[in-house]
């Protein structure tokens, strides 16, 4: 068995992106604090952070591969695996709660088929919980990719999800 | 000549459709031949009435809403950008009832200028705080927010002057300015609106900040979660050094002080402001122990002012109009104005500015119009998840942070979420302890574990088993956590479980009047 190369255990990713990384890498090399910064830069540009990419990236910020995977790991932004076309983000927090979010999270769940952090089996979309979105005035309230959508019923629901399902 | 047509930028409005009839408004004026100047204002904050349009008009801006896409033709059938009569004109907005009621001074400009343009803020009394600060000495400009009285707006409610002094005093080679804009609390979001509706004064109140400190640089730290509003900050800090208000020389006096955002990455606990530098500096947002205080080695080591967003676009006005302008309203020892927002079950929910005092009824029925599902409003929870609920007979108290503490409640960041009678709160409370071990930084035991064996115990609570032996357990895990942990996550966590208990202990199936 040969476990010497880390690929083996590590969700192998395209020369291409490894360029990226390195690219995104390089430029944060003076920032002050680089670690965040980079790892959103990771992953707005190719949607997650790839664990392949942890030895590249302590190595430059003169850190161990462990301090690496504990800050990705600690913060739930950040993702290891590549999600879906499109990210559905549904706000668990007590304001939407108020305004019947756990019923429109059920309905969600099984019209999606999936769970939290689980992506539709066409790969479309991937489901995951928010806590807050600061549209609190318009609950319940999701976020699909970078856009934040309020007062949401099921009729929205179902738009939300047909126009990423057709997009 | 053009005529001003306002759709907010604001990322309510936008949930609710804003770009879409931005967009419908622009084309339609195209097609019909009218001349319109379309400027991206913040939102007013009456969000049950978003989209909302505003029209300048000889008389003063006229606004219509709630405005749908679809409803942009019928807007200019009926003459709209004249100030026309149409059933979802709302008459001018100086004079709508709502707004009149309310004392802005955080929120003066927020709503009405265009929040990305300088030229704009200017024209609305924006920088003359600055221009008053760079005249004064740095202790002077303490001493000004010392006077005014100003607390931290975050939720501590730490008086700003102190902690500034504490930095001013603090020799060092570097000092930072940092804006905790990871705005969590579920119910709050008067922090975004200022980001997304008026950044320009949160530019200022960190460059005073830095003046009075001598600090040169600063980060905003802002949530993920807030996309929009990072949009909003990132082309008022370029205008702003454009304009030289930030950067190497500000404003021709020879000081220098820079300005960035940093995005968060979704964890809660990073509202601490310990572990929101760890954060900062890179890494996991363990809480630190205090002290040193960030005041005297805050990030990277060096003295940091930490400040709410709240609180250092509170300053602007504070400079402006002095210390003893801002301290003549309010309270008690909660003096000026809180930008309160309304949220959860609420009819009207929104941003309400008002000085301390006013009563938690006052803001639900007057301002809120009770519920929005007609239902009884049942419980309230202030201050976020880490707040205790109120019930009905706790109405009456007036908003001041030691009026709060006598009733074991916190005022937090501002935010009051409203249940219904269909709230379960034993479900609440539940919830409490479930977000506190999602969110835990997992330094310290009581939160770490407690938060966890109490979900376990409220599951029992919930099923009916070993009730009374349970209740007792809930109550002894919830004093550990409160005298154990770290920081506010784990300690006050109870507050929620235990107000809930206390108030509604129906729900945990115990009789009214023994919540033992």
């Amino acid at each position: 068995m040969q476990l010497s190369q880390n690929k083996s255990w590590r969700e192998v990713v395209s020369d291409e992106i490894l360029v990226s990384i390195d690219q995104h890498i390089e430029a944060h090399l003076n920032v002050p604090g680089a670690l965040m910064p980079l790892l959103h830069a990771i992953q707005d540009d190719i949607g997650y952070v790839p664990e392949s990419s942890y030895p590249r990236i302590a190595k430059a910020l003169n850190l161990s591969v462990a301090e690496v995977h504990g800050v990705v790991s600690f913060y739930h932004h950040f993702r290891t695996h590549a999600p879906g076309k499109h990210i559905l983000q549904l706000c668990r927090a007590e304001s939407c709660q108020a305004m019947g979010s756990e019923a429109l999270e059920s309905f969600v769940k099984k019209t999606l088929g999936v769970d939290y952090h689980q992506t539709t089996a066409d790969g479309t979309i991937t489901l995951e919980p928010i806590y807050c979105l600061g549209n609190c005035a318009c609950s319940p309230a999701v976020l699909i990719d970078d856009q934040v959508c309020g007062r949401v019923d099921i009729d929205r629901m179902n738009e939300i999800i047909a126009e990423a399902r057709s997009a | 000549m053009a005529i001003n047509v306002y759709v907010p930028r604001d990322s309510s409005a936008l949930s609710l459709g804003a770009h879409k009839v931005a967009a419908n408004i622009q084309a339609e004026a195209l097609r019909r031949g009218v001349e319109i100047n379309l400027i991206r204002n913040g939102s007013r904050g009456l969000f049950w009435l978003e989209t909302m349009v505003e029209v300048a008009t000889a008389k003063g801006r006229v606004a219509y809403g709630p405005v749908m896409p679809k409803d942009v033709a019928s807007l200019f059938d009926a003459d709209f950008t004249q100030g026309a009569a149409h059933p979802l004109n709302l008459g001018l907005t100086d004079e709508i009832e709502w707004l009149k009621k309310q004392e802005r001074l955080t929120f003066a400009r927020v709503g009405i200028t265009d929040p990305v343009s300088v030229e704009d803020y200017v024209s609305h009394d924006g920088f003359k705080g600055l221009k008053n600060a760079l005249a004064k000495s740095g202790a002077e400009i303490v001493k000004e927010v010392t006077d005014s009285g100003l607390r931290g707006r975050g939720g501590a409610a730490f008086p700003t002057g102190i902690k500034w002094n504490t930095v001013l005093n603090a020799p060092a080679d570097q000092k930072y300015i940092v804006c905790n804009a990871d705005e969590g609390d579920s119910g709050t979001y008067s922090d975004r609106m200022i980001m997304e509706g008026d950044p320009l004064v949160l530019v200022e109140g960190m460059t005073i900040a830095a003046l009075a400190v001598g600090a040169t640089q600063g980060y905003i730290y802002l949530r993920s979660e807030y996309p929009d509003a990072l949009v909003t900050l990132n082309e008022a800090i370029a205008n702003a050094y454009q304009a030289g208000y930030l950067g190497d020389d500000i404003c021709g006096s020879g000081k220098r002080f820079h300005l960035e955002v940093r995005r968060a990455a979704g964890a809660y606990v990073c509202g601490e402001e310990t572990s929101l530098l760890e954060s900062l500096e890179g890494k996991r947002g363990l809480v630190r122990f205090k002290p040193p205080l960030p005041a005297i080695e805050g990030l990277f080591g060096k003295p940091t002012v930490v400040n709410n967003v709240i609180s250092l676009a509170t300053v602007p006005i504070i400079l402006d109009k002095g210390g003893k302008f801002y301290q003549d309203f309010g309270m008690g020892r909660s003096r000026g104005t809180l930008p309160i927002q309304l949220a959860g079950n609420i009819k009207q929910c929104g941003l309400v500015e008002k000085a301390f005092g006013v009563t938690l009824r006052e803001l639900l029925y007057d301002f809120g119009g009770g519920s929005a599902s007609g239902k009884p409003i049942r419980a309230v929870q202030v201050g976020g998840p880490l707040g205790a609920f109120l019930p009905e007979s706790q109405f009456d108290t007036p908003l001041d942070y030691e009026k709060f503490t006598e009733i074991w409640a916190v005022l937090g960041h501002g935010g009051i979420v409203a249940f219904d009678e269909t709230v379960d709160m034993a479900k609440m409370a539940r919830y409490a302890f479930e977000f506190c071990a999602v969110e835990s930084c997992g330094k310290c035991t009581p939160c770490r574990i407690g938060s966890t064996r109490g979900v376990e115990v409220m599951d029992k609570i919930i099923a009916g088993e070993d009730h009374v032996k349970n209740i007792t357990l809930v109550r002894d895990l919830s004093d550990t956590m409160l005298n154990g942990s770290l920081c506010a996550l784990g300690g006050m966590t109870p507050f929620p479980v235990l107000s809930a208990m206390n108030h509604f202990p129906e729900d945990f199936g115990l009789q009214k009047g023994k919540a033992a």
